[in-house]
């Protein structure tokens, strides 16, 4: 071995060859099963995709790094499922370009947090997060106030169809005119957000003005929605616990 | 730099750097967002200031012509200065948003200043960009050394170095704009990503075509490492940040993996740029500096093949030990619990390999601060190596997972481990570059030594403490069955030891502050030895 080993050492792409085979092994026998077996690609009948109000909040939870210290992924550990609600699966993140299953929870979980709080409460505490509970340390976002861009939903909309979303031409087409409505409840395009995304769809001016489209909306239809996209869950852990 | 170049050299020069100015021209122009008009335009300005410096030096005298017998030290010595850049800036972030988990308001209501953009630049700024430069400074030194050969050409070091600069500036930048990808410490966009590839290809040829004029028949261990880390973060770097752009004119791009798949490669990726980033590159740095700074050879050679084939190998399969208990299947967690606690021994057999190396030599440990600092390291690779093997075990990580006993861990191999071996490479380096016998000032590096030792120690223990009692807090249940403790109390625990770890990383950046100092001092006062070395074995084998 060793005077293999000797002779290895002469030739530079004899150690790079080897240095490859040697790191992939284990990444291959790793990933490449989850992109077949059922456990990993089944989708649950009931999972929708976000609406586009909620995927702009999504962008923006991303934008403002809201991941860094908050997880969305339940364990399966008793305290985590009596803390935060029934543990997560995976087929729940199917749709989600990336995950954001998090690594550090300076703040709880997050990914039961739909109907937990009224809207008020998040805007109120996303604004100042300390008038509503005095002893927290998370970052006060006045700045999602401003108006709310919809410019690219369209498009990514399209990018996420492609990557296999199930949004459909009509879906991508009114990505524009879904968000704004879904944020006016009284307007003539809400009821068309709920046909397209289903009736549980959240319809509501979620930063309590329907007059202007503000990030805040997006923000807090994606934190309504944390949780509310599949019942699966709920079904799984009723039949874990009899 | 332009001066170190051959004319026709230089005229290649010109023209990249005007390349460089019309990509950044055309990104500019084209772009529909913030974002990417500001990198184009950083990448214009880059590219026009490099064309006054080399176009104004054209037609300077010539380099000596026996330059071919000497090792090339100009880009090492660049690649010092930014590493001691990105040193003050990714730890000043630290800091800042250390200091933010105590003191929330600390921080202005400007959406660049939130803590959730700040930490990535904390992450980048100090991975990358200190960490980054330092692997690639001291790489092209030690390749020289060791091949006892020049770099293959003189233009590529610099394209490797500027543009690797130019990719963590676009990222830091980035995030303060609030543009991510959000995956963990890949959240640069991916023209930044694609830039990377460009310059990593252009660093993986220079490093073989210099290997391939080595006057040494044997590929000294230090260059095996570097090599790895060269080759496996680049497979890592393509595989995690595949994505498709919203348009080619937006910054914005959504990944190609979703959900199980997503969170298997991003734990692949991310854990393995702690593996083949943060410790086979600074492997690579201990088995060149330790031995040349002790003047002992490396303990044992057989150790070293096992520890970085057992290293290679084993550290692929780990990344799903971030996973457990998640929706990751069952078996790839227990593959990674399996093969982390496995790489305890090749990580061992790395750190006592070193320590043995020192064997004979402790006299030097006692009154050397630079070798002690690598000493130190070694010290504290061995730590968080058993740590980390420990997290990694399921029901630990039921406790640790999600709590600030992650950040611990993380921070005793950082500070501990990747920092302190980076100093001590570059106490040996800048006063050896600048042709002096010691740095100006080697009181000075005690200095340094003793508040890196103590920042880490109150940063480490902290969060040791911080994370413990979260865990607990979390999993405690009262007789009635119910929860013992709200969230908000844990939080609310929280706060003496975010104090402590911000007044430890502050004690770990004054050192910093004052081993940029003594290395400004170093590099200042001889500007004429400053030349390149002539070829010379080294007595690192
Ligand atoms: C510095 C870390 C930090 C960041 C960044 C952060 N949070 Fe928080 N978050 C906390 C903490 C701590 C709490 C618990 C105290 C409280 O309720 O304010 C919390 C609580 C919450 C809650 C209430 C959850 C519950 O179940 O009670 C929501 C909702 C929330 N955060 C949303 C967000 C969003 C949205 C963002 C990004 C725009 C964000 N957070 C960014 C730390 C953070
Ligand atoms: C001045 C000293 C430093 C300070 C004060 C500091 C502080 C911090 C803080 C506050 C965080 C965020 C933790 C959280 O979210 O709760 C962090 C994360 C991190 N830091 Fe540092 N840091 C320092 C030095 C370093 C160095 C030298 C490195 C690497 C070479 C490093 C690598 C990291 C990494 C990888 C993370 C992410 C950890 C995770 O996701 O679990 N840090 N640091």
């Amino acid at each position: 071995m060793l005077r293999l080993h000797y002779n290895l050492e002469k030739l530079s792409m004899g150690l790079v060859g080897a240095i490859i085979v040697a790191a992939s092994i284990g990444g291959l026998v790793e990933i490449a099963p989850l992109f077949t077996i059922d456990e990993t690609v089944a989708v649950p009948d009931d999972l929708r995709p976000h609406t586009p109000l909620e995927l702009a909040g999504r962008e923006i939870y991303i934008r403002e790094g809201c991941y860094a210290c908050h997880s969305q992924m339940v364990r399966s550990l008793a305290d985590e499922i009596d803390r935060y609600g029934p543990y997560s699966l995976a087929g729940e993140s199917a749709y989600d370009h990336p995950m954001l299953w998090g690594s550090k929870r300076t703040g709880p979980d997050l990914a039961r947090l739909g109907g937990k709080y009224s809207d008020l409460w998040h805007v109120e505490h996303l604004v100042d997060p300390r008038s509503v509970v005095p002893a927290s340390i998370m970052p006060a976002y006045p700045w999602l106030a401003r108006p709310l861009d919809t410019g690219l939903l369209h498009d990514k909309l399209a990018t996420l169809a492609r990557l296999g979303v199930p949004y459909d031409e009509a879906m991508i087409a009114a990505a524009k005119t879904d968000a704004l409505a879904q944020s006016r409840p009284d307007s003539d395009g809400a009821e068309a957000v709920t046909v397209r995304y289903g009736g549980k769809v959240a319809v509501r001016a979620f930063d309590g003005d329907p007059e202007t489209l503000t990030e805040m909306d997006a923000v807090v239809a994606y934190l309504q929605s944390l949780g509310t996209l599949t019942e699966a869950p709920y079904r799984v852990l009723a039949e874990d616990r009899p | 730099m332009a001066g170190t170049l051959s004319i026709p050299e230089r005229q290649i020069a010109l023209l990249l750097s005007g390349l460089l100015a019309l990509l950044g021209l055309v990104m500019a122009a084209a772009a529909r967002h913030g974002v990417m008009v500001v990198h184009g335009a950083m990448a214009l300005g880059l590219g026009v200031v490099l064309i006054f410096i080399v176009g104004g030096a054209l037609y300077d005298p010539a380099p000596p012509t026996d330059r071919m017998r000497r090792y090339y030290d100009a880009p090492t010595r660049f690649g010092i200065v930014m590493t001691l850049v990105w040193a003050l800036i990714g730890m000043s972030a630290g800091v800042w948003v250390a200091a933010l988990l105590y003191w929330p308001e600390a921080t202005p209501l400007w959406p660049a200043t939130s803590f959730g953009r700040l930490r990535p630049v904390h992450t980048t700024g100090i991975i990358f960009g200190f960490g980054g430069n330092a692997l690639i400074a001291t790489s092209f030194h030690v390749l020289q050394r060791t091949a006892r050969a020049r770099l293959a050409d003189s233009v590529s070091p610099w394209v490797v170095l500027l543009g690797y600069n130019l990719f963590c500036a676009w990222a830091v930048t980035g995030y303060l704009m609030g543009s991510t990808q959000s995956k963990e410490y890949a959240e640069a966009e991916w023209y930044a990503d694609l830039w990377l590839v460009v310059i990593w290809v252009t660093y993986f040829i220079l490093y073989l075509r210099t290997l391939a004029r080595r006057a040494e028949p044997h590929i000294y261990v230090a260059n095996w490492y570097y090599l790895a880390f060269i080759l496996v973060v680049a497979m890592l770097h393509i595989v995690n940040n595949l994505a498709l752009p919203v348009r080619l004119t937006t910054a914005e791009s959504f990944p190609i993996w979703a959900g199980v798949q997503d969170a298997m490669v991003q734990w692949w990726y991310g854990h393995n740029a702690v593996a083949f980033f943060l410790t086979s590159g600074f492997l690579g740095m201990l088995y060149y500096f330790l031995p040349v700074r002790s003047g002992r050879p490396i303990w044992s050679y057989r150790l070293s093949i096992l520890s970085f084939w057992g290293i290679t190998f084993f550290y692929i399969w780990v990344g799903s030990h971030h996973l457990h208990y998640t929706a990751l299947p069952y078996w790839a967690q227990t593959l990674g619990m399996t093969f982390s606690v496995m790489l305890l021994v090749p990580s061992w057999a790395s750190a006592g390999n070193a320590i043995a190396t020192l064997n004979g030599a402790w006299h030097k440990v006692r009154d050397d601060a630079t070798l002690r600092f690598m000493f130190v390291a070694a010290v504290f690779y061995g730590l968080s190596t058993f740590e980390g093997s420990f997290l990694a075990i399921r029901p630990v990580n039921s406790l640790s997972h999600y709590t600030d006993w992650t950040v611990g861990h993380v921070h005793s191999g950082t500070l501990g481990w990747v920092a302190m071996i980076i100093f001590g490479a570059l106490y040996t380096l800048v006063p050896q570059l600048s042709g002096r016998e010691t740095m100006a000032s080697p009181r000075a590096v005690e200095w340094h030594f003793w508040l890196a030792v103590a920042g880490t120690l109150v940063y480490v223990v902290s969060m040791w403490n911080a994370g413990i009692t979260q865990g607990l807090m979390w999993r405690t249940y009262q007789e009635s069955g119910a929860l013992s403790y709200s969230f908000l109390e844990s939080v609310r625990a929280m706060a003496p030891y975010y104090l402590l770890r911000t007044i430890g990383g502050a004690l770990f950046l004054t050192g910093m502050v004052i081993c940029v100092w003594n290395c400004r001092a170093t590099m200042r006062v001889a500007p004429g030895a400053a030349t390149d070395h002539p070829l010379v074995a080294q007595p690192a084998e």
